[in-house]
């Protein structure tokens, strides 16, 4: 059992948690992921490791409620006790020095990104930050992230906070100040990473995209988080979950993650 | 005098019509009356073919005997001073490939049931008989790791229990078990019998660590940090195969793995009061011909599939799977397409399965294995229309490991390689079971892992 030490509501719908889970630390690296099963009843959702302590063995995981699973976690309290977590898994986020790196996340994305933001910084990379929301109050991490970032702009949908518009929007601006960009780095929605995939593609500008195919075991054992990549079949779990944005099949992923619409609708309304 | 001749009993099946409305379990096993009978068909011969013909070496006469005597409490003594989990190889061995293929009787009559009277006696323990704890060796405090928690694993982590070792078993999934657990359908192996027979192992001491990947969690080097003197590795062949044909990512096309998955292990037939989901569709098509593939079409059918068929580029005769599951399957109305391969799935607007195209294939020359090729016959594709796909065309070893540790030779379809005494190309780390072989059965695994583990003794006794 994986008991809860803190817990703290970012946003509407947002929370972060602070799991003791000593064994996922030891090998963790920025861009891993845990699997987390709340009870036996429960499915296995993959969950991004935001952050951990050593000194009392905990991990960070940042929960946006999307449906079932991701409600009956959220409604956890401090001392509550999670069933199963395993991890790390997938391979780490590549931090090199690179140069320039604007690091583009969409909503809970943003969870991803920060401590890749941070080991990139901490590499000797100039780290411009983007990130974008529906609105204000969903904004994430915008604190965290200023302390690292050489440049930080906030995107919302509605324009009630920061530049109104998209992340789309704030790259290309980069790109026209002559901003010299050596790498994207980008994880949230689908078609927001297709979307910055876009805009780099012209400019050549490597972009890395952190993929969210639906898991089942995430060891590389079924398939169930295939994508195609560069036209082969590759799991995301081991694979990924980043990879090639010019690559991405990005059209077959949307239609793949829409596999248990229905199924995860019936299990919401429980 | 002339022995009296006894047909072989028969092993009593639920009714199919009712059987397929459930996951329990379909074969019901001996009645008492029919165990004695059976065991009295035994010659008792002298020679025994039927021991060399385990993996594990069981002394099948002196069990069988055990049980003319009606004292099953020696009997399942007997068994488990070779095999620890009796329930579970009486239920899933292929005994026609093994002890019984070189039963004396064979020829002149049929092969003593051997399978069923092995599981004759677990039950009967499970039901009369407090699992009782086998002579131990002393604790030597010595550390020894297990990777993976399926039959390899747990057999080569019982044996080094009972040598006196400290053992740490790590299994990357929410339960043990291995294929066991996720891959074997309730209504041929329940879980409740798993659960039994791995209490059973951890009464001897075992330790079971789950939720922990080895190769991501630690890796193979940092066990050794951690005093691990020696390590076994029984992680077997989960990587699964696709056809690599167009169409094959569509929704609605499955692995086994994924599938099965699902459904044992997460328990998806129960959604939503299980919260994994499982989606089929009114036909569904299983693309192979082993084990793996008569238990997704057999559960297709128990979720509520109008048409479950087989598909597969053979005919019956070649088809790996033990004959009583396809017998099984046929009473449960599967239909079976033989010498027919899929080259083409489409999908509809939504990305979801429509159709399937596939080719018929006649027989050619026999291959290196010995099965004869299946060749295309040019000009017979035909399409029809199929909902749900199952790729159960076989599986391989998993990668991670060899991966995340330098150091491991391996063969060229990703095999750990080891020595005549189990042991990898890195000291000190043995391996056995689907994980050097490739997909084997069930009980090779634990042959391996029994082996194994003798080994490991021998080379930790050296080390000292």
């Amino acid at each position: 059992m994986y008991k809860i030490t803190n817990k703290k509501i970012l946003a509407e719908g947002i929370t972060m948690f602070e799991v003791e889970a000593p064994l996922v630390i030891r090998q963790a690296r920025p861009g891993q992921f845990v699997i987390v099963r709340l009870n036996e009843f429960s499915e296995r959702i993959p969950l991004t490791i935001c952050d951990s302590d050593k000194s009392n063995g905990t991990i960070t995981l940042i929960i946006q409620e999307v449906g079932r699973s991701t409600k009956d976690l959220c409604a956890l309290n401090v001392g509550d006790e999670i069933s199963d977590i395993l991890g790390p898994l997938g391979t780490p986020t590549e931090i090199e020095r690179f140069g320039t790196v604007a690091i583009i996340g969409g909503g809970v994305g943003a969870a991803e990104l920060y401590p890749v933001a941070r080991a990139l910084k901490n590499k000797g990379n100039k780290v411009i930050v983007i990130l974008g929301a529906r609105s204000k109050g969903l904004v994430i991490l915008e604190d965290e992230m200023r302390v690292i970032a050489d440049e930080i702009t906030i995107t919302t949908d509605d324009g009630s906070y920061g530049i109104k518009g998209l992340v789309t929007d704030a790259l290309v601006k980069l790109i026209e100040r002559g901003e010299i960009i050596n790498r994207i780095i980008c994880c949230g929605p689908i078609l927001m990473m297709k979307a910055v995939t876009e805009v780099a593609r012209p400019k050549n500008i490597a972009t890395v995209v952190s993929l969210n195919a639906i898991l089942l075991d995430a060891t590389g054992m079924c398939g169930s988080c295939r994508v195609t990549v560069g036209g082969k079949t590759h799991f995301s779990c081991v694979d990924g979950p980043d990879f090639d944005g010019f690559k991405v099949d990005f059209d077959e992923l949307l239609l793949r993650n829409k596999r248990f619409l229905d199924e995860e609708r019936k299990a919401l309304e429980l | 005098m002339a022995r009296e001749r006894i047909p072989r009993q028969k092993l009593r099946a639920r009714n199919p019509k009712e059987r397929i409305k459930d996951f329990e379990e379909v074969a019901l096993g001996f009645t008492e009356e029919q165990a004695i009978s059976e065991a009295k068909r035994c010659l008792m011969c002298k020679k025994k073919s039927c021991v060399g013909g385990c993996p594990v070496g069981i002394d099948i006469p002196e069990f069988i005997a055990l049980i003319l005597k009606r004292d099953y409490e020696s009997a399942i003594k007997k068994i488990k001073e070779n095999n620890n989990l009796p329930a579970i190889c009486g239920r899933v061995c292929p005994q026609e490939t093994q002890c019984e293929v070189v039963c004396t009787l064979l020829g002149k009559e049929e092969a003593v049931a051997i399978g069923t009277l092995e599981r004759f006696v677990a039950d009967w323990e499970i039901v009369h008989s407090k699992l009782k704890k086998p002579k131990m060796g002393n604790k030597n405090g010595i550390k020894v790791a297990v990777v993976g928690s399926g039959p390899a694993g747990l057999t080569a982590a019982a044996d080094l229990a009972k040598y006196g070792y400290t053992i740490t078993l790590f299994e990357s999934l929410s339960a043990s078990g291995g294929v066991l657990r996720y891959g074997i359908p309730e209504f041929r192996l329940p879980k409740k019998i798993l659960d039994i027979e791995t209490e059973y192992v951890k009464s001897l001491g075992v330790e079971i660590k789950l939720n922990t990947l080895i190769g991501r969690t630690f890796t193979v080097r940092d066990l050794f940090e951690d005093g691990y003197k020696a390590i076994f590795l029984g992680t077997g062949a989960g990587l699964p195969y696709f056809m690599n044909i167009p169409g094959e990512n569509l929704n609605g096309v499955y692995s086994a793995n994924e599938f099965l998955t699902r459904v044992n292990l997460m328990r998806a037939y129960e959604f939503p009061k299980y919260k994994t989901p499982i989606k089929i569709g009114e036909r569904v098509a299983v693309v192979g011909a082993g084990n793996t593939a008569m238990d997704c079409v057999r559960v297709a059918k128990r979720l509520g599939a109008k048409e479950a068929m087989i598909v597969y580029r053979r005919t019956e005769k070649e088809a790996p799977a033990r004959r009583a599951e396809i017998e099984h399957a046929k009473e449960e109305g599967i239909e079976f397409r033989f010498l027919t391969a899929p080259v083409k799935i489409e999908g509809n607007e939504k990305g979801a399965v429509k159709n399937m195209t596939c080719i018929k294939m006649e027989l050619g020359e026999p291959d290196k294995d010995g099965r004869r090729r299946p060749i295309p016959i040019k000009g017979s594709e035909y399409t029809m229309p199929i909902n749900t796909v199952v790729i159960a065309i076989g599986q391989g070893p998993n990668p991670l490991i060899p991966h995340t540790t330098k150091g491991f030779e391996t063969h060229e379809g990703g095999e750990l390689k080891v020595d005549n005494n189990y042991m990898t190309s890195i000291k000190g780390v043995f391996a056995g079971g689907d994980i050097t072989t490739g997909e084997g059965t069930v009980i090779a695994a634990m042959g391996a892992g029994k082996k194994a583990a003798a080994a490991m003794d021998r080379y930790l006794k050296e080390q000292k």
